[in-house]
């Protein structure tokens, strides 16, 4: 009688899987790096591995429906004549006109303005269709200075100094030539079909000192009206923070690695920067030890998706969100009902990322007229504000559950977390204990 | 407006009565103000900055063309963003002198640090000494004149407009450079990538001479200088290329 060997399950590396192996193989294929849109997808520690205590016998809650919750913010009110008061805490992120459609970007700014927030910039200056359909719009002064002007910069409501992003901290940015239409070429002062290289260090200022500096002359040109932002990726949150605030910002915007970018590479976008949860303590940290919490408020943004992500942000001591990938999902991007066309071009509804090759069935990262046809910005714009409405009517829930009459009153001591990581990073207690990692004892 | 600070003039004058601020008194605050108040049209076209002892941001976010003198040297970006006036420093300017400059015209009469003419995108900045490192970086449609010479680095990323060099340019000149074009008299230490050497050709002798003609510069012939410009190999990204950067 012979003896078989049962044959054995074929395994994958768990190191070598399907997605590090087909990019092997398109490297070799192609002899160059990944680029893509969007932030980290990696898994990180998130604002999931949080939860709310809720009310108890030692808090009681409000009323869902009869009493009130407040969501209003004021930004800027350290140096500027004019800080802006928004109704909500959701602001929308810098995004470029070039990176993205002109119907988005002014369906960006019809939403922001129907639920009474802001609308920013980005790395291509300002249009007609967003300043106009914008009622509070935030200026982006980037290192490429592509499209900036003093008239533009007036008649801003903000200025927000971009240091870095989340999704490539350190790093500059590229939008390929297929994009540069004639227009965007125009407002970047560069011929048109050619990539546009965005520095990664502004061509005027370097360092802490110089940034005072450069803060001053922004206020001396626009007469110490605007609330000035300084806009950090997620890499080292607490001296960033303290050094803007030494700078003289108004305001400023901590970007951890899930904030999205229109185009970076792979390998920027997954290995560099720190998730958005293990910024926000570190920063309010910075602000505290300064005495300037609340005093220079504090926006984080990346990877913001619910009214559950805002509340917890505030939580941490954050004054407001921004909010970029979820704002374009809510536009239309990455929608199923284009699905036929996302796999096309070798993607599918929910991964599609390359925002820079300005194919978007969507019609909102490119610059293809027939493609942009499909944003309506009316109608898009009603998509954002309604889903705004529901993140802000979701982050009261909340709230309201933990006994609070404003959303700002939200407090670490109000959570808890899934797992030692976010225990640590958040600096709040692992859930059902009262350990918190980092803070003494075992 | 501090009445007491307008300066005697002529009678015939009077009407252009010229205002002197001195900033040993008042603040750079009153000063930027004042500039930025002035009506469309305003016949208070002519200024005098006195001690300005190293200010930073003075006379930023002029929009009139008015003429404004600052007796001494400042400190960083001098007439930033500029659109319309006419600067002049009698003395040495500090970082990002002229940076974003829209139209209008600065000139330095001493030397001018880092970043000078920064992101410009119009206008004519005329430094009559040496220019510091990065001269014209991410320029976009400045007209530059550098007397002397030019730090390393210079129009980096350059993207439009002239920068014109009477002596010597540093280290990686051009370096990125799109569509502005060079013009240098002495030697270059080194150019950057996908700068390269170009012919003169007589739109080029006139431009140039234009230039010249507009920076007061009598001393100089278009012909003793050299162009430089875009080999334009780096417009689109080619992996066969990344050794370039």
């Amino acid at each position: 009688m012979s003896y078989h060997n049962p044959p054995t399950t074929p395994r994958k590396s768990a190191t070598f899987d399907d997605y590090t192996l087909s990019e092997i193989r398109r490297a070799a294929a192609t002899g160059i790096y990944d680029i893509r849109g969007a932030g980290a997808k990696r898994k990180v520690p998130h604002f999931d591995d949080l939860l709310f205590l809720g009310a108890s016998i030692s808090r009681y809650p409000l009323e869902g429906y009869r009493e009130r919750c407040g969501t209003n913010v004021v930004l800027g009110s350290r140096h500027a004549k004019k800080p802006i008061e928004l109704k909500i805490p959701i602001t929308i992120a810098g995004m470029s006109f070039g990176s993205l459609s002109g119907p988005a970007k002014e369906a960006l700014g019809r939403g922001a303005t129907l639920s009474g927030t802001s609308t920013t910039t980005g790395d291509g200056g300002m249009t007609e269709e967003e300043r106009g359909h914008s009622k509070t719009l935030v200026y982006q002064y980037l290192p490429s200075r592509y499209g900036m002007n003093p008239r533009d910069l007036r008649r801003a409501d903000a200025i927000e100094v971009v240091v870095g992003q989340g999704a490539k901290p350190g790093g500059g940015g590229m939008l390929l030539g297929q994009k540069i239409s004639d227009r965007v070429a125009e407002m970047r002062t560069l011929p048109k079909g050619i990539d546009q290289r965005s520095a990664c260090r502004h061509p005027d200022w370097t360092g802490p000192d110089d940034l005072e500096i450069k803060i001053l002359e922004l206020r001396e040109i626009t007469d110490w009206e605007k609330p000035i932002y300084v806009k950090v990726g997620g890499a080292r949150p607490y001296y960033d923070t303290a050094l803007a605030v030494k700078a003289g910002a108004d305001v400023v915007v901590v970007d951890g690695m899930q904030g999205g970018t229109a185009a970076t590479q792979e390998v920027f976008i997954e290995n560099v920067g720190q998730p958005t949860l293990a910024c926000i303590r570190p920063a309010v940290k910075a602000l505290q030890d300064l005495g300037m919490h609340r005093k220079v408020q504090l926006i984080v943004s990346g990877g913001i998706r619910n009214g559950a992500d805002v509340a917890k942000a505030l939580a941490l001591g954050a004054d407001a969100v921004s909010i970029g990938t979820a704002a374009l999902v809510a536009l239309g991007d990455n929608d199923p009902h284009w699905e036929e066309e996302y796999q096309k071009l070798g993607a599918t509804a929910g991964a599609y990322d390359d925002w820079h090759e300005g194919k978007d069935p969507a019609g909102i990262t490119t610059q293809d007229p027939e493609l942009m046809k499909r944003v309506d910005p009316i109608l898009a714009g009603r998509r954002l504000a309604n889903y705004l409405k529901v993140m802000t009517l979701e982050a009261q829930t909340i709230a309201r559950a933990c006994g609070k009459n404003h959303v700002h009153n939200l407090e670490p001591e109000d959570l808890c977390a899934l797992s030692i990581e976010a225990a640590a990073m958040a600096g709040v207690p692992l859930a059902g204990t009262g350990w918190v990692p980092g803070q003494g004892g075992f | 407006m501090n009445i007491s600070n307008v300066a005697a003039a002529p009678a015939r004058e009077m009407e252009f009565a010229r205002h002197v601020f001195d900033l040993a008194e008042q603040s750079l605050r009153e000063l930027n103000q004042a500039l930025h108040g002035l009506a469309r049209g305003s016949n208070e076209t002519s200024w005098e900055v006195l001690n300005p002892k190293g200010s930073h941001s003075v006379a930023v976010g002029v929009d009139q063309p008015v003429a404004v003198d600052v007796r001494g040297s400042v400190g960083y970006y001098c007439g930033g963003m500029n659109a319309g006036g006419t600067i002049t420093v009698h003395g040495s300017a500090g970082p990002g002198v002229g940076e974003n400059m829209m139209s209008g015209s600065i000139v330095v009469k001493g030397d001018a640090s880092q970043y000078a003419g920064a992101t410009g995108r119009g206008g004519l900045l005329v430094i009559e000494g040496n220019a510091s490192s990065r001269c014209g970086i991410s320029m976009k449609g400045i007209d530059i004149v550098v007397r002397g010479n030019i730090g390393h680095m210079s129009a980096f990323m350059a993207q439009s407009g002239n920068l014109v060099v009477l002596g010597d340019a540093g280290d990686a000149l051009g370096d990125s450079i799109y569509e502005a074009r060079l013009f240098v008299r002495g030697k270059v230490k080194s150019l950057g990538a996908d700068c390269i050497k170009k012919e003169m050709r007589p739109e080029h002798i006139a431009l140039l001479q234009d230039l010249l003609d507009r920076a007061g510069i009598r001393d100089a012939k278009p012909e003793e200088f050299t162009r430089y410009g875009s080999a334009r190999k780096l417009y689109n990204f080619n992996i066969d290329n990344a050794d370039a950067y």
